[in-house]
């Protein structure tokens, strides 16, 4: 036998006495390079909304202090926290009504080829560029585009522009409005809600369903009272990704909305040229707290054993 | 299992969502071959193919890609590496922090884009590391871990622990058993994990903005033009192809895995 | 007779778990040898640790006179049949079969002439070809002999092998390896639970429970001569008569054990209250009260059984109830 073999045979026998070494190989290179790199700027982001700026020179203060905290209190920056929390949730309830639909088809109807039609009809946009699906629907939302079209052919034009009158969701164009801001949030997140949902309804056993029928339960009863309370997990579940994933994000209220910014946009603007990276550190905080506070109800309500 | 039918409403309701879903990126495919060049006019007034040309001849489509295709590329070998070991470790025993580290492994894509990417960009700063190619392999491979993580977790879980006994118990030592039985049993769900990796590195753009410097990976590329836009039916064409490319790992992960409990691609 | 196995004070514990407590044993060369016990009893560990999975907190084990307790499995002269057959789902049955084999350098044209008389010998010669997932459960039980057996290794360990059969199949491989055990030679060591299986097909029995063994024997010994009342409840069903009853009936306090096929019908005896009547097919069980104290007898296909709910009289042979020390 080779020195080379020999040499690998003594090592097997070093890791066989001790089992806890082949764990610390294992695990150390990931536990490094995730806790350096990662959770180091995590916190070094974290420490940098403790410090202020001061506002005339621009120079960050490098002292603790909650001042930087109490700057998001200020009505333009309280309103971009509301207007992305009010976004959130509303996407997440569409998102929710639009999915649960397909997920209860897929879940529970769908069979043999129809099932994978339908997993890979929610897997391709799931895992499609999300750069080119915002895209799509810039190209959708605009005033010569498709949608317009089709009111116009439809003689529905003075319908659209009625409800683009509207202040607040309205706007010059469905592409510069919130409504598109909001269908855009909706196209892209929704795979995102309707896999958990049909993971919980795949959970149910259909005898559980064949009982309540038993019982004599009709269909929608058997919908509203078995079948609802256990899709409820997935639900949350769902509605975890749709929240996180709507108060971070900046770039598709910047292409298809209004003016009027999103926490994401406002951490981008002033970690960038305004040069207030404390201030754009406590805006970043907020999605944090946000997410940790509703992950916690999230996990309360059993939503982890859907995921 | 059921004898009796879906309802009409669920049906159309159903059809509808999927609809919702795929149409949009459906109507880029028209618009890359239309021959109006200023707005996104519907119907497109005419159909032309000269825009592939066109494309093709645009040098700064061809340095975004080629630098997406390599970030991608290094971008995965870490994450399969780093994703592998985590894997192997947490499915393994229970130890002290198990759980801490694989909440530590899903947090990158957890928490929005925008806060891994500032937090990036001013550790960099803080380090003084210049902003280059290696800046952006870091930040993807961050991210790209648990997509491998979670496709080897679930695959180390059905293949049974006896078997790595079994191995032993016949002579194998710890380097034989890894490549006669391990390796054999978990390639394929390496290779979704590596796919879907890829998949998402080549299409990331959140936290490339962030960690780039002056290069553009083409999704950076996509998002000029979508703010500044030069000639719109390329941006069609281009948007065109990275659906298509994306596309074939997403379909090979699926074939990949599928058959088993977990297939490839449900943890995102 | 030469040691295969012995264990000397050998001790495996987690933490405050005492998974096998202090256990001596000597298992001699070509014995056929049974580690029976409740789940949990240490039975399985001792296997593992005899096989190496396991790393004993204290004693040494010897396997053939070599001290093994730091020796890493893969350097043992011992072969395990695993209780879910753990085949390699990737490689064929050939393969699977050559895989110890293949390790350790032998060529491919001998390994696989090895691996299919191997095969040969478990009666699936023609089946090198297939995978894993296309064989029946029994059959996968004879692929995994035959891998752990090609090696030719000193002794055989076989965990709860049988146990995922069903009776008929069960039964035929008890004869089978019986009949295999015998024609090697080998030690052939195996974990149950089932006290019927270790008693047809063991020369001796050691039987755990809480991580020691309490008895050592032949299976006539376990049977008919428990030492504990844990013993004799465990190891076929026994009536365990506890010592204020015995005292009665002998004179001597202790735990009595009283095999329900030696309690009969008679003129004379202990007034009984049959309480319930079980037809078994081979004999028919009754279930019933003496003073008290809940029995069972066993009364053979043509014999008179008596009706629920009836008194009866019932007795039998002194030296049929078994004394065993009050602990």
């Amino acid at each position: 036998m080779s020195s080379h073999t020999n040499a690998a045979v003594s090592l097997s026998d070093l890791l066989w006495r001790r089992p806890n070494l082949l764990l610390l190989i294992l695990i150390l290179p990931p536990a490094l390079w995730l806790g350096i790199i990662y959770l180091g700027s995590l916190f070094a982001l974290l420490a940098q909304s403790f410090f202020s700026i001061d506002e005339f020179s621009g120079v960050i203060q490098y002292e603790l202090t909650f001042k930087t905290y109490g700057e998001l209190f200020r009505p333009a920056n309280f309103d971009i926290i509301v207007r992305t929390v009010v976004m959130a949730g509303a996407v997440t309830i569409g998102a929710a009504v639009v999915g649960f639909p397909v997920a209860y088809y897929a879940a529970r109807y769908a069979r043999g080829k129809w099932k994978a039609i339908f997993y890979l009809g929610v897997m391709m946009p799931l895992w499609s560029s999300y750069l080119v699906k915002v895209y799509s629907w810039k190209l959708i939302l605009a005033k010569e585009g498709i949608l317009n079209w089709l009111f116009e052919t439809l003689h529905l034009g003075w319908l659209l522009n009625a409800y683009l009158a509207i202040p607040i969701i309205g706007g010059n164009s469905l592409s510069v409005s919130s409504t598109g801001t909001f269908l855009v949030f909706l196209y892209v997140w929704i795979p995102f809600m309707i896999l958990p949902i049909q993971a919980s309804l795949e959970r149910v056993p259909h005898t559980m369903l064949e009982a309540s029928g038993d019982l004599g339960a009709r269909p929608y009863q058997t919908f509203l009272h078995v079948l609802l309370p256990l899709a409820l997990p997935g639900v949350i579940a769902g509605s975890i990704f749709t929240f996180s994933l709507t108060l971070g994000d900046y770039i598709i209220p910047q292409i298809v909305g209004s003016s009027r910014r999103f926490i994401g946009q406002a951490v981008y603007a002033y970690q960038g040229t305004a040069g207030n990276i404390p201030l754009a550190a406590a805006f970043a905080v907020v999605p944090i707290v946000l997410m940790a506070f509703y992950l916690w109800i999230a996990k309360r309500k059993g939503a982890f054993d859907a995921l | 299992m059921h004898s009796d039918r879906a309802p009409m409403g669920l049906k159309v309701a159903a059809g509808l969502g999927l609809a919702f879903m795929h149409l949009p990126i459906l109507l880029i495919f028209v618009y890359a071959f239309t021959t109006e060049d200023k707005s996104y006019q519907w119907p497109p007034p005419g159909f032309t193919l000269k825009w592939f040309a066109v494309t093709w001849g645009r040098t700064d489509v061809w340095e975004a890609m080629s630098l997406s295709l390599k970030v991608a590329s290094i971008s995965t070998v870490i994450a399969l590496f780093l994703g592998t070991l985590c894997a192997a470790a947490v499915s393994r025993t229970k130890f002290f922090g198990r759980e801490a580290i694989s909440l530590l492994v899903i947090l990158p894509i957890a928490l929005p884009g925008i806060i891994t990417g500032i937090s990036l960009r001013s550790a960099f700063n803080l380090a003084e590391i210049p902003f280059s190619f290696w800046t952006i392999v870091l930040g993807h491979a961050t991210f790209c871990v648990v997509v491998v993580y979670n496709n080897a977790v679930a695959r180390f879980r059905r293949v049974s622990g006896s078997l790595v006994e079994a191995s032993m118990d016949l002579g194998a030592n710890s380097f034989q058993t890894f490549r006669y039985v391990i390796l054999p049993n978990i390639s394929t769900a390496l290779l979704a994990g590596g796919m879907l990796a890829f998949a998402l590195s080549f299409d990331e753009v959140i936290v490339t903005t962030f960690t780039a410097g002056q290069q553009q990976t083409l999704p950076i590329w996509m998002l000029e033009e979508l703010v500044r836009p030069r000639e719109r039916p390329v941006t069609n064409v281009v948007a065109m192809v990275v659906v298509i490319v994306t596309f074939l790992p997403i379909l090979g992960a699926y074939y990949l895995t599928r058959g088993t409990d977990t297939v490839a691609g449900q943890g995102k | 007779m030469n040691s295969a196995i012995r264990f000397s004070g050998v001790s495996r514990h987690y933490g405050a778990v005492k998974a096998v407590d202090d256990v001596n044993l000597d298992i001699a060369e070509g014995e056929f040898f049974a580690m029976l016990g409740p789940s949990g009893s240490g039975k399985t560990t001792s296997l593992r640790l005899i096989a190496g999975f396991e790393r004993p907190t204290a004693g040494e084990i010897h396997i053939y006179g070599e001290e093994a307790q730091s020796i890493p499995p893969y350097k043992r002269p011992v072969n395990t049949v695993f209780q879910d057959y753990a085949l390699f789902p990737h490689l064929n049955v050939r393969d699977n079969v050559a895989y110890g084999l293949m390790v350790a350098g032998v060529g491919k044209k001998q390994r696989a002439k090895s691996a299919d008389e191997t095969l040969e010998m478990v009666a699936l010669g023609a089946y090198g070809g297939r995978k894993p997932s296309e064989l029946s459960g029994g059959q996968r039980q004879r692929v995994a002999l035959a891998r752990a057996l090609v090696n030719k290794p000193k002794a055989l360990l076989l965990d709860e092998p049988l146990g995922a059969l069903d009776l008929k199949l069960r039964e035929q491989m008890q004869e089978e390896l019986k009949s295999l055990q015998r024609s090697l030679g080998i030690t052939f060591i195996f974990v149950t639970h089932d006290q019927s299986e270790a008693l047809s097909m063991a020369d001796r029995v050691a039987v755990f429970n809480n991580g020691r063994i309490v008895q050592i024997g032949t299976p006539e010994d376990i049977y008919y001569r428990p030492q504990q009342p844990f013993v004799a409840d465990f190891v076929g069903s026994s009536n365990v008569l506890p010592p204020e009853f015995v005292a009665k009936l002998t004179g001597k306090t202790a735990h009595g054990s009283l095999r329900p096929e030696a309690v009969h019908l008679s003129e004379t005896g202990h007034a009984a209250q049959i309480k319930s009547v079980s037809f078994l097919g081979t004999a028919t069980r009754v279930s019933m009260t003496i003073q008290g104290v809940a029995m069972t007898m066993l009364v053979p296909k043509g014999a008179v059984i008596p009706k629920a709910g009836d008194t009866a009289t019932v007795s039998w042979a002194d030296d049929d109830l078994h004394l065993m020390a009050v602990q």
